[in-house]
């Protein structure tokens, strides 16, 4: 079979996948954890704790404030400090619980075994209410709540489940890492939301440079399928090696050759797409009661002499992590919380790890400095490289003079922020910076009209 | 802790430069210069010296004395248009001649209109057109393809027509195109097809636009041939002869002057396989290519505007 | 020969005679009945086109205020007070007169007062520096330092000074149409009235942070300690969110709020130098 890929656009740079064969190894304990409550989409969770309160591993500390909200766990046990505004990563006032961490007392609760659990739950609400209150979202990227995705609005049906283990960015290896040494609980976690999902047929799609996670996570389901009827409706894809290929357009495009239309959800093309480690986040909430207060995160950079994937305690403040894995290079120009592509350069080392934290990567000056700008020599690589067929040079020169009309007539709402455009270009045109705020005034507008 | 740089996503770019696709076209066009500097020695060399150094100069001077901007001459597009100016003309061509069209390419039809990716013709193509308007018999007249006189100094060339002359005139054959006389560039349709596979190879240019300019004339002037076969040219002698070659892959295929979708770029080779073709026909001079060029260099804009690009889940 | 000439002649003679009667008929069938005192308003305005006044243009605002029929609603911010004035006398109307305003910049983290803790590399625009991050200092409020403002003006009163990297405002040349104010992200130039002889009070931070917090940050910024609202007799100075600010309708410009300042944030401008001696003696 051959290995899929979507058909518009994409680039193709070095995967550098240098810490893919670096094991998962349980970070310690820092000496304070620092929640954020704004680590999903949506309204930011309302604390339930006071301060002097004493908390265990996977006590409710947040609650969701809306329809499109998480619960918050606490990732220690310890006694709350303070509630308050702090810092995130660019340098944003966000409020957070400070815990100090006294011990490691867990929830009764909570099934910290390691045996695995195949027999699935029959009750979707039971499943969905589990997912929900333990405070799972989506771990690709978005951090969208779970829950809410995994139960289409009425009407809609989806006709696949793709897992979404592309993990197209370069350098990221978490996602990689859990599919080696997790791969029977995520194809727990992907038979748990099929069942949720009407039963519907499930994807599993990796890309082609992860083969030891493919051959691991085939033979993990060809065993399971021994004893788990369930495995029967769950495939696994080779997807081609290209950027952006994780996205969630992109995606279905590839597994099932449908495009999403412009404006629509995932769900009108009959599709819901999950992260390979939010299915392990469900398989560990449903069969383990166990909250969303771990994941991984890579620390990379080829700066770095020793490569690690940590799993590490959701909020942990981002200096402990680098200060335990040896501290800044020297060399390291940019920090970068993410993927090189879409990650989000850290301005603030004492701001916390989050839900949706997957990285540190570090670049040197070279690999990462903007070049200057010289003229736009009309090449057309950007479009070129646009996943969603967009002509990014028209619309870095419609932002420029702030023509919303032309940018909403040529689409600058679909862009999704990949960044090819500004990878390709030869002439160092920074087109998404321009871009991206032009987006966010027509989406404005599109709104208001409404 | 040392000050970090920040900036908005994404963090890695390409390594590609503007310099890199500029020299790439440059050692693209290194076997057709060869050759032409092989067969019409000397006074070639004299040419293409003359046109890169003086565009190269202007473009330096311009920026510097004129605009008071930083010079631009790095990413070496100065330098490729002065060489396919150079090899866009006849090789004894008085080196007088090749700075003026040095003075229209970089100084009319490139920096008056605000320098690299703002031009709407192509500033080589605009120079050749100039002068073969301003100065006919210089430009049309070629040496004939000796080396051993090319090389020799203080004898004069003996001039000849191209094939395309010989078939205006009603006596060509199509062994005349296969080294053909002609401006420097022309020469060698082998030495340029050689330089498409070079570009196509290093991904610099897409083959859309010059393909379907061969495609059209072969089709254009095979109808004509069946039509009436002594009259006009076999088609693959319409292809191979002329500057047909050297428009289609260096020329046409510029990329501030050429549509920036694939649609596009297939109309606007349509559009100037079909020029040419009534050109060299119909109209008075014998070759079209360059015209032909220019005109839909005028249409990019509108093409432009025509062919969008296929939106993603807009159908 | 002299045929063909002649021919030229009245065939191109011929034409015009016919186009223009054209012209003249569409023009006549297509006339648009135009007040026209706007004409006559907008020959007094200044004619910058710069949308200070809230309107596309200097006719758009010329076209309102024949409408409206007042001038309540109404007031050019370039042209000030004498183009008022003028307008006021083609429509035959009363204007209020308004105090002469400026742009001031509020924020004094000069290099020096606030150290840069990050550097930024993305397209220069304080728009798209606002939106990714704090921006280059600890302070999240402060001046980014991109230029929007400069390149808002369309008059040239605005320029980076290279030694603090905060923007200077060109008093001379500033008309008050307010453009930088709507291009600062960070919402740091406000107008304010220019004073008498230009002299004029104001607190040079808009830093809402607790005091310490915006201390560490830059030397330079208001802590919010009120000292300067106490020692006012006017009650012009406010203090709410860690920060101060001074009405300039109600200050009296005694400057003892910039004397009782303990981070230097108040500032007084175009105020004569007192002679040093004076000082000592106080």
């Amino acid at each position: 079979m051959q290995n899929l890929t979507f058909k518009m656009g994409g680039i193709h740079p070095d995967d550098k996948k240098i810490s893919a064969r670096s094991k998962v190894e349980i970070l310690p304990l820092p000496e304070k954890v620092y929640v954020s409550m704004a680590q999903h989409l949506g309204a930011p969770a309302n604390p339930v704790v006071a301060v002097g309160d004493q908390v265990k591993v996977g006590q409710v500390i947040a609650e969701p404030a809306g329809f499109i909200s998480a619960y918050v766990h606490s990732p220690v046990s310890g006694t709350v400090k303070s509630i308050g505004p702090r810092a995130d990563l660019a340098g944003n006032m966000v409020k957070h619980i400070e815990i100090e961490v006294s011990g490691d007392e867990w929830m009764e609760d909570i099934d910290r075994s390691t045996t695995l659990i195949t027999k699935i739950p029959q009750d979707n609400a039971f499943i969905l209410d589990r997912i929900k209150k333990c405070g799972v979202v989506g771990l690709g990227g978005a951090t969208f709540p779970t829950h809410v995705k995994l139960a289409p609005p009425p009407g809609k049906k989806a006709d696949c489940l793709i897992l979404n283990g592309a993990e197209c960015e370069p350098y990221l290896t978490s996602d990689n890492r859990i599919m080696i040494e997790r791969s029977s609980e995520i194809i727990v976690g992907a038979a748990i939301m099929s069942r949720v999902l009407d039963n519907c047929p499930v994807v599993i799609a990796i890309e082609e440079n992860k083969s030891e996670a493919i051959m691991i996570m085939s033979s993990a389901l060809n065993s399971l399928a021994k004893t788990m009827p369930e495995c029967g409706r769950i495939a696994i894809r080779v997807l081609k090696k290209k950027y952006p290929q994780g996205g969630e357009k992109q995606l279905i495009d590839a597994v099932m050759g449908r495009q999403v239309k412009s404006g629509g959800l995932p769900i009108d093309a009959g599709a819901v797409v999950q992260n390979v480690a939010t299915s392990l986040a469900v398989y560990e909430a449903v069969q383990k009661n166990r909250p969303l207060i771990t994941n991984v995160l890579t620390v990379t950079g080829d700066c770095l002499t020793v490569q690690h994937n940590y799993q590490f305690r959701i909020g942990v403040p981002l200096s402990f992590i680098t200060e335990y894995a040896g501290g800044v290079p020297n060399e390291a120009a940019k920090i970068i919380s993410g993927g090189p592509m879409m990650g989000k350069a850290i301005a603030n080392l004492d701001a916390t790890t989050v839900k949706g934290s997957s990285s540190i990567l570090y670049l040197t000056r070279e690999q990462t400095e903007r070049r200057q700008e010289t003229a736009c020599i009309r090449c057309g690589r950007c479009a070129s490289a646009c996943p969603m067929g967009l002509e990014p040079y028209l619309l870095y020169k419609l932002s420029k003079v702030g023509d919303n009309a032309a940018l909403e007539e040529n689409a600058v709402q679909d862009c999704i922020e990949c960044g090819c455009c500004l990878y390709s270009c030869p002439a160092g045109v920074p087109l998404l910076d321009l871009i991206r705020p032009a987006k966010g005034n027509v989406l404005r507008i599109i709104k208001s009209r409404k | 802790m040392q000050k970090m740089l920040v900036s908005p996503s994404p963090h890695i770019h390409t390594d590609l430069t503007t310099r890199r696709l500029m020299l790439d076209v440059i050692i693209a066009l290194l076997p057709a210069t060869a050759v032409a500097v092989l067969f019409y020695g000397w006074s070639e060399l004299l040419v293409l010296s003359v046109s890169v150094i003086s565009c190269v100069l202007l473009e330096w001077a311009i920026t510097k004395f004129l605009l008071k901007r930083p010079s631009t001459v790095s990413d070496l597009s100065a330098a490729l248009t002065g060489l396919l100016l150079g090899l866009n003309l006849p090789s004894i061509t008085p080196w007088w001649v090749v700075l003026i069209g040095a003075v229209v390419a970089i100084g009319v039809a490139k920096m008056s209109f605000g320098g690299l990716g703002q031009n709407v013709f192509n500033p080589a193509l605009v120079a050749r057109v100039f002068l073969l308007i301003s100065f006919p018999v210089f430009m049309t007249t070629w040496a004939s393809l000796d080396m051993h006189n090319a090389w020799t100094i203080g004898v004069d060339a003996v001039t000849g027509p191209t094939a395309l002359t010989l078939f205006k005139e009603n006596h060509g054959a199509v062994k005349d195109v296969l080294m053909q006389t002609g401006s420097a560039g022309e020469i060698s349709d082998l030495a340029l097809l050689i330089g498409f596979a070079y570009l196509l190879i290093r991904r610099v240019i897409k083959p859309w636009i010059t393909l379907s300019i061969w495609a059209t004339v072969l089709i254009f002037s095979g109808i004509l041939y069946l039509a009436a076969p002594g009259t006009y040219m076999t088609p693959v002698a319409a292809l191979l002869s002329g500057g047909i070659m050297l428009g289609s892959i260096f020329m046409a295929t510029d990329y501030v002057t050429s549509p920036m979708t694939t649609r596009g770029g297939i109309i606007f080779g349509v559009g100037i396989g079909l020029l040419t073709i009534i050109i060299r026909n119909w109209g008075s001079y014998p070759e079209g290519v360059s015209f032909a060029i220019l005109i839909m260099n005028a249409f990019v804009p509108l093409i432009n505007k025509l062919c969008k690009s296929r939106k993603f889940g807009r159908a | 020969m002299s045929n063909i000439i002649i021919w030229t002649i009245v065939v191109l003679f011929g034409l015009g005679v016919i186009l223009s009667m054209v012209l003249y008929l569409v023009a006549n069938k297509f006339k648009v009945q135009e007040d026209p005192r706007i004409d006559e308003v907008e020959k007094v305005m200044p004619g910058a086109n710069c949308g200070g006044c809230g309107f596309a243009g200097c006719r758009a605002f010329a076209a309102s205020c024949v409408e409206a029929g007042n001038l309540d609603n109404n007031f050019c911010p370039v042209g000030g007070n004498d183009t008022m004035k003028k307008v006021a006398a083609v429509l035959g109307l009363e204007v209020k007169e308004k105090a002469p305003m400026v742009a001031v910049v509020r924020c004094n983290g000069s290099c020096q007062n606030r150290p840069r803790t990050s550097e930024y590399d993305g397209y220069r625009s304080c728009k798209v520096e606002s939106m990714l991050y704090k921006g280059e200092t600890d302070c999240a409020f402060g001046c980014l330092g991109c230029g929007d403002c400069v390149g808002a003006c369309a008059f040239g009163a605005l320029s980076m000074d290279e030694q603090t990297g905060l923007p200077v405002v060109d008093e001379s040349k500033c008309t008050s149409c307010g453009a930088c104010v709507k291009a600062c992200p960070k919402g740091i130039i406000e107008l304010r009235r220019k004073g008498p002889r230009g002299m004029r009070v104001f607190v040079s931070c808009v830093n809402k942070e607790k005091g310490g917090v915006a201390r560490k940050a830059c030397t330079a910024a208001c802590i919010g300690c009120g000292k300067c609202a106490k020692v006012c007799a006017q009650e012009a100075i406010t203090v709410a969110d860690n920060l101060a600010y001074i009405d300039f309708e109600k200050c009296k410009l005694c400057k003892k709020c910039v004397e009782e300042c303990p981070t230097g944030a108040i500032h007084a401008v175009n105020f004569p130098q007192k002679p040093k001696v004076q000082k000592e003696e106080e």
